[in-house]
């Protein structure tokens, strides 16, 4: 007869509430459901699931709030730093986040993304940049890599007509609005658990009310770069890291 | 005591905010409403009431500054003129989407396009049709007087919550930059009700708030849609609202709305004075429409004669409320003309006497 291990003493990991048990809709590979994992954990560890409201974009995580277990808000296309900013400004006391792909925050909403940070308004933005809109099916982004074919780009990214891939992170840092900039990424366990720690620094910034705090998120998209999840894996660290390079690009004092 | 101003309608509806305990504004300076956000500033209301008030970097951002603060279930509302409400019908289409209440000030100038900072109402198919995208529908309140201004401004905020709907007071350059005489209510306190369906922080055991206009399955955002559309029909049968002069006897109507209809009545008093026996009436909300008003009347009616500085919309849903039982003739000077007394006379005895 087998021992009965499955016991409380015995636990050493399980799922947090402040994600809901469903499946998610995300691809097989994609990153955005470890971020939705990592920013539930925090929350969770926080104790800040009741104080937490978040803004979900247009794009692929559109129906996070499925998923996470927090009041959240679906914005327009691009909006999401102009209702949180609404929303923060209201309710100063609370925790609120953006969550939001590089269509949505690169290029329809460049102007909320700039002026949200330019008058550092307290809050965290979370900005998963797989370099292609991956909910419409594929198209060029403003980040898209130069040559990388995409729907719209066919014969790969043409800079001298489609123009560079928008590096929004160094951007953003040079407002002095912004208190924390940072990229991450998800594709291996250490890179998980960095990008954790971020997150939970992030949330920790809003409480001393030091301004905004940014973190990018680089990711593959197996379905809209039409590979499989390891090859796209591959595929981000060899052109898309070096491009988008990892690590801190401002801190507070 | 009653407290009693010379105010520039601009500034007393902005006073009215504060004084409706208003909890945030968000707006963008464009003519001739720039007063509004300009007055809410130099009033420091965060000091007076902790009313917060932002300049967006622009009427989207505004708008959508809106919908999240008016997600949290707090008094919101913005203001702005043609060209930049135009730019606000996404986020308005999303509000009436997400049913969120909220105030929206329209302080109308001549069009199209940049048009000109003179005063006009060609902003009424916008306004009362949708603007935006998707079956939505406004409630439209239409002041004639700075007085109305103020007084729309508590009523929009009561409406905007026991529907959970947006709001649109639409004004124009006149009501916006005259002077006049006007009461002030009394300043109400900011609500600090936690509203139920509010995105305010998810309690355990409680299901929590998702505010969102999306529905992908299709017989789920049908029936979003009926729901919307039995709202609307609701309030079509309890918000409607309209001012009658000199009906009773009348042979003959002049209608219009805000500063149109101001005018007209003074061509009714001078087309009385020559013997025609003319009547007016005046919607005060424009959605609701008071259709059921002009077609009592109609019956009685040789003719109807609409004066509004527009190329004729209002004209079309009077037209409908008589459905074929006199005639409706339109007058309009528009591109921020304003007609005369005398001009509206003319036109009465042109086209509804003589035609």
């Amino acid at each position: 007869m087998s021992e009965n291990i499955i016991s409380p003493e015995n636990l050493i990991y399980e799922r947090t509430s402040v994600l809901n048990e469903r499946v998610m809709h995300y691809c097989p590979g994609c990153g955005h459901g470890t971020v939705h994992r990592m920013l539930a954990e925090v929350i969770d560890e926080m104790k800040i699931q009741s104080e937490t409201i978040g803004v979900t974009p247009v794009g692929c995580s559109v129906l996070a709030y499925n998923y996470l277990n927090i009041d959240m808000m679906q914005a327009a296309h691009g909006r999401a730093p102009a209702v949180a900013t609404g929303i923060k400004r209201v309710m100063p006391e609370k925790y609120v986040f953006t969550y939001q792909g590089d269509g949505d925050l690169a290029a329809i909403g460049t102007a909320e993304t700039i002026h949200a940070c330019n008058r550092g308004e307290n809050i965290l933005i979370v900005f998963i940049n797989n370099g292609i809109y991956g909910m419409t099916g594929g198209q060029m982004a403003p980040t898209t890599l130069p040559g990388m074919k995409s729907s719209t780009s066919p014969r790969g990214r043409d800079v001298k007509s489609m123009g560079n891939p928008l590096k929004m992170t160094e951007l953003i840092a040079q407002l002095p609005g912004t208190c924390y900039v940072t990229r991450h990424s998800v594709h291996t366990p250490a890179n998980v658990r960095k990008t954790k720690r971020a997150l939970k620094k992030a949330f920790e910034y809003q409480k001393q009310n030091k301004g905004t705090c940014f973190i990018e998120v680089v990711s593959n998209c197996p379905s809209g770069w039409k590979m499989t999840a390891a090859q796209s894996i591959r595929w981000m660290e060899e052109n898309m890291l070096p491009y988008y390079p990892l690590g801190d690009i401002k801190v507070p004092e | 005591m009653k407290d009693i101003r010379l105010m520039k309608g601009n500034e007393a509806l902005a006073e009215a905010a504060i004084r409706a305990g208003c909890d945030a504004y968000f707006g963008y300076p464009i003519t001739p409403q720039s007063e509004i956000i300009e007055y809410l500033m130099f009033e420091n209301p965060d000091e007076r009431t902790g009313m917060v008030v932002l300049q967006a970097e622009s009427e989207i951002a505004a708008i959508n500054m809106v919908y999240g603060a008016a997600g949290c279930g707090k008094r919101v509302m913005t203001s702005s003129s043609g060209p930049g409400i135009s730019l606000k019908q996404e986020g308005i289409s999303y509000i009436a989407g997400a049913e969120l209440p909220c105030l929206i000030v329209n302080v109308m100038r001549g069009g199209p396009g940049l048009g000109t900072i003179q005063p006009s109402q060609s902003d009424y198919f916008q306004a009362v049709k949708g603007g935006g995208h998707g079956d939505y529908r406004m409630i439209v309140l239409a002041p004639a007087t700075v007085q109305e201004s103020v007084d729309y401004v508590r009523l929009g905020f009561d409406l905007a919550f026991k529907y959970r709907n947006p709001v649109m007071i639409l004004s124009d350059g006149i009501i916006g930059q005259m002077m006049e005489k006007v009461e002030l209510f009394e300043q109400q306190p900011r609500s600090t009700e936690e509203l139920e369906w509010a995105a305010v922080g998810r309690k355990p055991g409680k299901p929590g708030a998702i505010i969102t206009s999306l529905q992908l399955k299709p017989e789920e955002q049908e029936q979003v849609n009926h729901r919307l559309q039995a709202k609307y029909r609701i309030i079509e049968q309890h918000e409607v609202r309209y001012e009658s002069y000199n009906c009773e006897d009348a042979e003959y109507l002049m209608t219009g709305f805000g500063s149109g209809a101001r005018i007209a009545r003074r061509a009714m008093e001078m087309a009385r004075e020559k013997g025609y026996k003319v009547g007016l009436l005046r919607p005060q909300t424009l959605f609701p429409f008071p259709a059921e008003a002009f077609n009592r009347l109609a019956g009685q009616l040789k003719g109807i004669l609409t004066i509004e500085m527009n190329a004729g919309q209002m004209v079309e849903d009077v037209r409908l409320a008589v459905a074929g039982k006199t005639r409706v003739k339109h007058f309009g000077r528009f591109g921020g003309m304003i007609p005369s007394p005398d001009e509206i006379l003319e036109a009465f005895e042109q086209k509804v006497i003589g035609g």
